[in-house]
């Protein structure tokens, strides 16, 4: 790809190991060729270099040296990601932060925890609930850095009820590009002082400024928590019940909906059989809350209105290891779909709730009209879908045409039922073009101007979320 | 056929407090639940009986809320449920336990086959089943990883044993502990929860046995005596290695042959 940036060289490599040390710096030929890519979607460049920085101050000054001589830099976590958001498709610097990992302040007072931006989901959650505190966002993938999901803005299954990782950030310390070091929002629990820059950051993919340090609001931990698998003849049924479902006195934590043949690519995968195989369609739904009968109350309503609704019976998990039978299948999913062929592409479409079930009856016919296998499970209860498309045997060239025709018809259907690109994953690299038929040109403009606002020579992760 | 599943309520976690003065479980005001390797002592007398009918019953011995594992057991298509329950079975150990279970089952009627989980979590001897089965004056098998046939007369099943599988054939009645995993437990029903909120639950007490001399139950009827209690310690040893692919390969699987991790391979 041409562009318009200096090329790397190795006077380059030797003022960046002035600035982090020989062994943090990594030449070209050295470098892994997992630094290439990422989880899922098939974005592929090696960097120049690779940075491995350890504070504020190291990404500061990497920052104004790349500024400085106008080299594009690519901040980069566990590379969890699937859209090509963390791979430096324009090379140049490759900055990973997973080394800042530290836990920086618990402040039980504030409920609010403070922590660098390398840290895993699976850390901060098993830090906080061994005091007793929740951080509710709850992504699929736990080996994500709680960097990477500020700048998806990461969602997750529990955010039917208590939303997504930005209602979480109190706080955020940023590095601009040109290495100036910003601390966006406060210790406050209101804020109307202008624009929210770190909601802005919050969902940027690295594109505006690099997060070096989050402080994140916390709750007090639900004592009592309870899944329901629910039964259904078919997809329709079981999705026809989940706004009757919300509608009830209280709010299930996570309702996700999961089809069997999804199911069974899971029980293959994990050589283990899922607890119930009666029906073609399953609702997912749990329950959380501090009190026992609270949420026994919660759960039995839930469960009389998914009966009324046509649900087969309601099986019900309130242990760890009846939990561990159904949540461990549906934590398999991703990997058990892609086990289960030999490349695929994923569509993270959000749309209206109530259009849930249509618009997966809608890709279900996709596999008829472009003859392609197409599976999906997702988030019902927020109208967050995960649709993947496989390969299997296809070769190469009417795998990239039918790809794009399947995408074509499944962004067309979205935007046409009100619906946007991306719930969770983010833009990246591989939804640009998405995004920006999706948009008007007042909103391209200001997201241009916004860019430029933060990032006048576009060195910061070039290339992604939108098209200078 | 008659199938009797003997259930415990357990801790419902790990983090239970120990009383330092009599060494007990404290167990008042922690979550409860059913102990984990009886699901799978339920599972297999469901699918007997759905492959073969029968008619399952459970049998608990706790105290009065010990209720709620056999009303769980109904939610998984249980037909009976006993709880033996009375102030003089308290602070049994396994074979005061045993004892009490032989008791209460010979009150509850015939059987062709009792079922029991491998262990509980939280006493962890895997003893009961064994020690009921020899009370009872009847043959058993423990471990057991799967069934083979069963008819009118016996049930064969294959038993993970430390360094093989044996294949047993036993005549009933008799008596079978199961391995974690013979089946995927399944859930409990809501739909079964409302059609069985009234379904009797039949409580014992030591006037209804045979055996009624109270010497024979609870603490007076247990002849260990526990010292202490304490929580295993947590080993959470870590090493890295580093190398190539292939000096990496050839340390793990001297490390885990050297651990005798290997050993059921051979």
């Amino acid at each position: 790809m041409a562009a318009p940036y200096k090329t790397f060289t190795a006077e380059d490599l030797v003022q960046l190991r002035n600035i982090c040390g020989v062994e943090r710096v990594i030449a070209r030929e050295d470098i892994g060729e997992d630094y290439c890519h990422d989880e899922l979607s098939g974005t592929y460049r090696c960097p120049d270099v690779l940075v491995k920085a350890m504070s504020t101050a190291e990404v500061s000054a990497v920052m104004k040296y790349a500024s400085t001589n106008n080299i594009p830099v690519t901040p980069r976590g566990s590379g969890t990601g699937l859209v090509g958001g963390a791979v430096a498709v324009f090379g140049g610097i490759l900055l990973d932060l997973s080394g800042m990992n530290h836990f920086l302040e618990l402040d039980e007072e504030n409920m609010t925890l403070t922590l660098e931006p390398g840290v895993l989901l699976m850390e901060v959650s098993k830090f906080v609930e061994e005091r007793g505190l929740f951080y509710p966002p709850d992504p699929g993938e736990k080996t994500a850095t709680i960097g990477g999901n500020i700048n998806t803005n990461a969602g997750g299954m529990r955010a039917v009820k208590y939303g997504v990782t930005r209602d979480y950030i109190r706080a955020l310390e940023v590095v601009l590009p040109n290495g100036e070091i910003l601390t966006l929002g406060g210790q406050v629990a209101k804020n109307s002082s202008g624009y929210s820059l770190k909601d802005l950051i919050a969902g940027s993919e690295g594109t505006l400024g690099i997060v070096t340090k989050a402080t994140l609001r916390l709750l007090p931990l639900p004592k009592y928590k309870i899944s329901l698998l629910v039964p259904f003849p078919d997809l329709p049924a079981a999705i026809k019940a989940v706004p009757q479902v919300i509608r009830a006195s209280a709010v299930p934590t996570a309702v996700e909906f999961m089809e069997r043949e999804v199911i069974l690519a899971a029980e293959q995968f994990l050589a283990r059989k899922f607890p119930d195989n009666s029906a073609d369609a399953y609702l997912l739904l749990t329950f959380d809350g501090t009190g026992k009968l609270e949420v026994e109350k919660a759960w039995e309503e839930a469960a009389d209105i998914c009966l009324k609704c046509g649900a087969m019976d309601v099986f019900i998990s309130a242990t760890q290891e009846r939990n561990e039978a159904i949540w461990s299948a549906r934590g398999a999913f991703l990997e058990a779909i892609k086990g289960s062929t030999t490349e695929m592409d994923e569509c993270d479409v959000v749309v209206p709730r109530r259009n849930v079930a249509e618009f997966v009856m809608y890709s279900h016919d996709l596999q008829k009209k472009h003859e392609i296998r197409i599976r999906s499970f997702g988030h019902a209860g927020d109208g967050n879908l995960h649709i993947y498309i496989l390969r299997d045997e296809l070769d190469e060239k009417s795998w990239k045409s039918k790809l794009a025709a399947v995408f074509d018809d499944l962004y067309h259907k979205a935007a046409e039922l009100g619906g946007k690109v991306s719930g969770e994953h983010g833009i990246g690299f591989a939804k640009r073009p998405y995004l920006a038929e999706s948009l008007s040109e007042a909103e391209k403009m200001i997201m241009c101007g916004i860019k430029h606002t933060f990032d006048p020579q576009n060195i910061l992760n070039p290339g992604k979320v939108i098209s200078l | 056929m008659n199938i009797i599943v003997c259930i415990k309520q357990v801790p419902g976690t790990t983090q239970v407090e120990i009383d330092p003065e009599t060494g007990v479980l404290k167990r008042d005001g922690v979550e409860s639940k059913m102990n984990p390797y009886d699901l799978y002592a339920l599972e297999t007398a469901l699918r007997i009986k759905e492959s073969y009918g029968a008619e399952v019953t459970v049998i608990t011995m706790g105290p009065p809320q010990a209720r709620e594992v056999i009303r769980e057991a109904f939610m998984m298509g249980v037909d009976r449920g006993f709880l033996l329950s009375d102030r003089r079975f308290g602070g049994a150990d396994v074979l005061a336990t045993s004892y009490t279970l032989a008791q209460g089952i010979k009150a509850a009627g015939t059987f062709d086959l009792i079922i029991c989980g491998k262990q509980t979590t939280d006493g962890d001897t895997a003893q009961v089943g064994a020690e009921l089965a020899e009370f009872l004056d009847i043959p058993h098998v423990t471990c057991v990883c799967k069934l083979g046939s069963i008819t009118e007369k016996s049930i064969t099943a294959d038993l993970d044993l430390p360094l093989h599988t044996g294949t047993a054939e036993i005549a009933f009645p008799c008596l079978i502990t199961v391995e974690k995993g013979i089946f995927e437990p399944r859930l409990p029903s809501y739909k079964r929860k409302l059609a069985t909120r009234d379904r009797e639950i039949t409580v014992l007490t030591l006037d209804d046995m045979s055996d009624k001399n109270p010497k024979h139950y609870g603490l007076n009827g247990s002849p260990t005596q526990v010292k202490r209690i304490f929580p295993p310690e947590n080993h959470n040893d870590r090493q890295v290695w580093e190398g190539n692919d292939e000096e990496l390969t050839k340390k793990l699987f001297e490390y885990l042959e050297s651990g005798k991790f290997l050993q059921q391979l051979r």
